[in-house]
């Protein structure tokens, strides 16, 4: 039962309907349309994120499959900047939700709103009692009570967590539940309906479908393995290291401005790191930084002095700088004959 | 009812599987990636968006639906190429025939002489040109088509072992028509047909020479499509039970892969099992705090849940010559459980006893194995010495909640078996299991104490191959669940 059966409380109390949309149940058609791979390409390098073809591909299969994205791959390759570049190309809210231990479905789905629930059952305390006073028997106010439905669990006693946010969003949305493998095995499992169907079940309401399916995407960083089920239901996108050409184009959307000598350099530099055994590889994250650290030095080529000075932008570990100290005059010597190329 | 739109019932997309995608998926799960039923139903609505067209296209999409893991995507890339590489095939040879022209095959007009035998081939060959006339015309996507139908006429997926492949080739070959071929060759050879026809019998059996190799390739290509999930499942099944210590070397690397696979499994099974409810009793701290907005009235109720600990775990490991394997595999096993598992010590031991947990913690399992083996192993096992070790060092951590392993085949040499120390650490233990890689017919035989041991013991096992292993880690789990 929903607020409209029950006119004479509300009628006073003038609840905000914030979304009156919603009361409009027609299945609204897909605001946006994805017409071709090259449309993804194109949207994506436009909002300065430079896809390979699989990303593209996955992204225009899942809109149109509309079947969320499991993106795995090592950390800071891009995997919650593609979540975002989708969301500001196609000018969708991003909704993100970070996974960690613990995490229950009253973080990440609704929560009643216990504080309102009990303001509102004392303000209409006498409210009730007047409506409900006349009747001479139990049986008949119990009967009025009921007739007054479950006002108390409705919509307006419900907050929104970024699940349902994700589904109510009268345009649609970027939906992205970062580090899944951060969370329990149980919440795993309770986010397959949402994954599946687009909805969710609300035990006092009723299952809420989405009005327009958002754009779910997934990410892990596979500290550990995630269940069968989940990844049945989704497509599974593996970002990893970008070779030299594709790094070379996305440090250059990243740092605008930055000399073509330098950047060829500073990628062949990352990559040649990246060959070394490390506890944990640069990312692309760690060479766009190191990039704008070198234009922010004004630095025109890279130098033996200047690139053990900055290592520490690129690696994170101790060790990793020590190991890779030693060979950083063989690298950076490399990276100097590294050829120019027109991006 | 309420504001919300209830959801329809989910209604899937009509999408029927095209018949090459069908078949391209049932090489897939041969293969050995698990393609469900509604990866299937995916597939075929994404082939149905973006079409056969574009190969590299097609190749991500279907890749971003069946292949789930870092190691099914590279099943998956192969198995692809291998099963469109045929259709390539067929097409780079058509335009390398475009390319080199005045061969005598672009003649379209057929030699007088052919007339006859062609005509007789037609007799049995029911529908479409005989294979005599396919290659005169040397038609090589129309061969490749017909190669193809004949093959799916001897069933070429049952295929299962190379000694097949001969069969299945011949077999193929007959169906394309190939005796009617042999026979019109021999009939120009022989008959009197003059320099035309025996010029026409040389191009036959040049190209049927060549036909004899693309179908080799062919069913090559085949087998290993068809067979090769089958013929790993076969493999692991034979090294899960095969004893550790008669491995071949070069079956250690899928060893590993499997006992990954292992402790993956028993690791989702039992993360799970951390709480369980106590039924009947009230967790009233939790109960007023959920049911505060009702002002205190508890309409939900909330139960006390027990914590479930982690199996508390001391592994002692015989690395002496004798069952290095067995140990090695063990720790593998028990280190890739680590996350269900807690207090998680290990000690190796050969003549005395060290502790190793630190390299184990440190390195990855397969170097941390080779340093121990190297720092203590392979030497003579002296089993006293090693539990007085024990007892001098870490016989206080031991306590009643700690299960014990040891692993060993409790051959000390003929030293002093130190029974007394074994007997106090079951003492404060809550259990001590015994895994013997020995069979149990050979206990207490020759230097043999295990019968000396066993009654300290909560469990004395036989530990020999992959299977028994998983056994044994399956029953420890369950006890302290």
């Amino acid at each position: 039962m929903g607020i409209g059966s029950s006119p004479a409380i509300l009628g006073e109390f003038k609840l905000a309907d914030q979304n009156s949309t919603m009361q409009t149940p027609q299945p609204v058609a897909l605001p946006t349309h994805i017409g071709s791979i090259e449309e993804v390409d194109a949207g994506l390098s436009a909002v300065g994120y430079i896809a390979t073809r699989q990303i593209s591909t996955a992204i225009y299969i899942a809109h149109h499959l509309q079947k969320p994205i499991l993106v795995e791959g090592p950390a800071g390759v891009g995997k919650t900047e593609l979540a975002k570049s989708v969301a500001s190309w196609l000018d969708l809210p991003l909704i993100r939700m970070q996974c960690y231990e613990g995490l229950d479905e009253s973080k990440a789905l609704y929560e009643w709103k216990y504080g309102k629930q009990l303001l509102y059952t004392q303000i209409l305390r006498d409210k009730v009692s007047a409506l409900i006073g006349e009747t001479d028997s139990l049986k008949t106010s119990l009967d009025k009570l009921h007739g007054f439905g479950d006002v108390f669990f409705s919509k307006n006693f419900l907050e929104p967590r970024p699940l349902l946010k994700a589904l109510e969003q009268p345009k649609g949305a970027v939906l992205l539940i970062d580090e899944i493998d951060k969370s329990d095995q149980e919440f795993e499992a309770f986010l397959l309906e949402i994954l599946s169907d687009y909805q969710v079940t609300i035990p006092e309401i009723g299952s809420i479908g989405a009005i327009v399916p958002p754009i779910v995407l997934l990410t892990s960083n596979s500290t550990r393995d995630l269940g069968d089920a989940l990844k049945r239901r989704c497509l599974h996108l593996h970002i990893g290291f970008p070779d030299e050409k594709l790094e070379a184009k996305i440090i250059a959307s990243r740092v605008p401005g930055i000399d073509a000598r330098l950047l060829a350099q500073v990628v062949s530099f990352v990559q040649q790191l990246r060959t070394l055994d490390l506890k944990k590889l640069p990312s692309v994250s760690e060479s766009i930084d190191w990039a704008r650290v070198m234009v922010l030095m004004h630095t025109a080529a890279l130098e033996d002095a200047l690139v053990r000075d900055t290592l520490n932008v690129l690696l994170k570990f101790e060790s990793d700088i020590e190991a890779a100290e030693k060979k950083v005059t063989e690298l950076t010597r490399k990276a100097q004959q590294a050829i120019v190329r027109s991006v | 009812m309420s504001l919300y739109r209830i959801a329809p019932p989910p209604t899937p997309q009509q999408a029927a599987a095209s018949e090459p995608l069908r078949r391209f998926l049932q090489v897939a799960r041969s293969a050995g990636l698990r393609v469900s039923a509604s990866e299937g139903i995916d597939a075929a609505r994404a082939v149905d968006l973006i079409g056969f067209g574009d190969r590299t296209v097609l190749k991500d999409t279907l890749g971003l639906i069946l292949a789930k893991t870092p190691d099914e995507k590279v099943v998956y890339d192969e198995t692809f190429d291998l099963y469109f590489q045929r259709n390539e095939l067929a097409s780079q040879e058509e335009s390398r025939q475009e390319q080199s022209t005045g061969e005598p095959s672009q003649t379209s007009t057929p030699p007088a002489g052919a007339a006859s035998p062609t005509d007789f081939d037609e007799t049995d060959a029911d529908q479409g040109p005989s294979l005599s006339e396919l290659l005169e015309k040397n038609d090589s996507v129309a061969l490749a088509t017909a190669m193809e139908v004949s093959a799916r006429e001897s069933s070429i997926q049952e295929i299962r072992y190379f000694t097949q492949k001969n069969r299945f080739v011949r077999q193929i070959l007959e169906r394309m028509g190939l005796r009617d071929v042999e026979r019109e060759i021999i009939e120009l050879r022989n008959g009197d047909h003059g320099e035309e026809g025996v010029a026409r019998a040389r191009m036959l059996d040049e190209r049927l020479e060549r036909l004899w190799d693309n179908t080799r390739d062919f069913v090559e290509r085949a087998l290993l499509l068809y067979a090769r999930g089958e013929q790993e499942q076969f493999r692991e099944r034979m090294l899960k039970q095969a004893r550790l210590m008669n491995l071949d070397p070069r079956d250690l690397a899928r060893m590993r892969v499997l006992v990954r696979q292992i402790a993956k499994r028993l690791a989702t099974r039992y993360s799970r099992k951390r709480r369980r409810k106590q039924r009947g009793q009230l967790d009233v701290r939790r109960t007023m705090r959920r049911n505060m907005g009702w002002g205190g009235i508890p309409f939900l109720t909330i139960w006390k849940q027990k914590q479930i600990d982690k199996p508390r775990i001391m592994v002692l490991c015989d690395v002496s010559n004798s069952v290095a394997w067995v140990s090695e595999f063990l720790l593998m096993l028990i280190y890739a459980l680590n996350e269900v598992l807690s207090d998680l010590r290990a000690f190796a031991y050969t003549g005395s006893l060290v502790e190793v947990s630190d390299i184990l913690e440190k390195n990855t399992i397969d170097e941390a194995v080779k340093r121990i083996m190297s720092t203590v192993g392979f030497g003579s096992s002296n089993y006293g010495n090693a539990f007085a070790d024990f007892e001098d060092g870490w016989m206080d951590a031991v306590t009643n909640k700690t299960t014990v392993i040891i692993l060993g085949d409790a051959r000390g040499n003929g030293n002093d078996p130190r029974t007394d120390i074994v007997s106090r650490m079951s003492q404060r233990a809550k259990r001590i299991v015994w895994l013997n890689p020995e069979f149990r017919s050979s206990w207490g035989t020759g230097d043999s104490d295990m019968y000396r041991y066993a009654p300290y013991c909560n469990l004395v096992r036989v530990c020999a191959s992959l299977n028994d292993l998983e056994r044994v880690i399956t029953d420890l789990l369950e006890v302290d669940a």
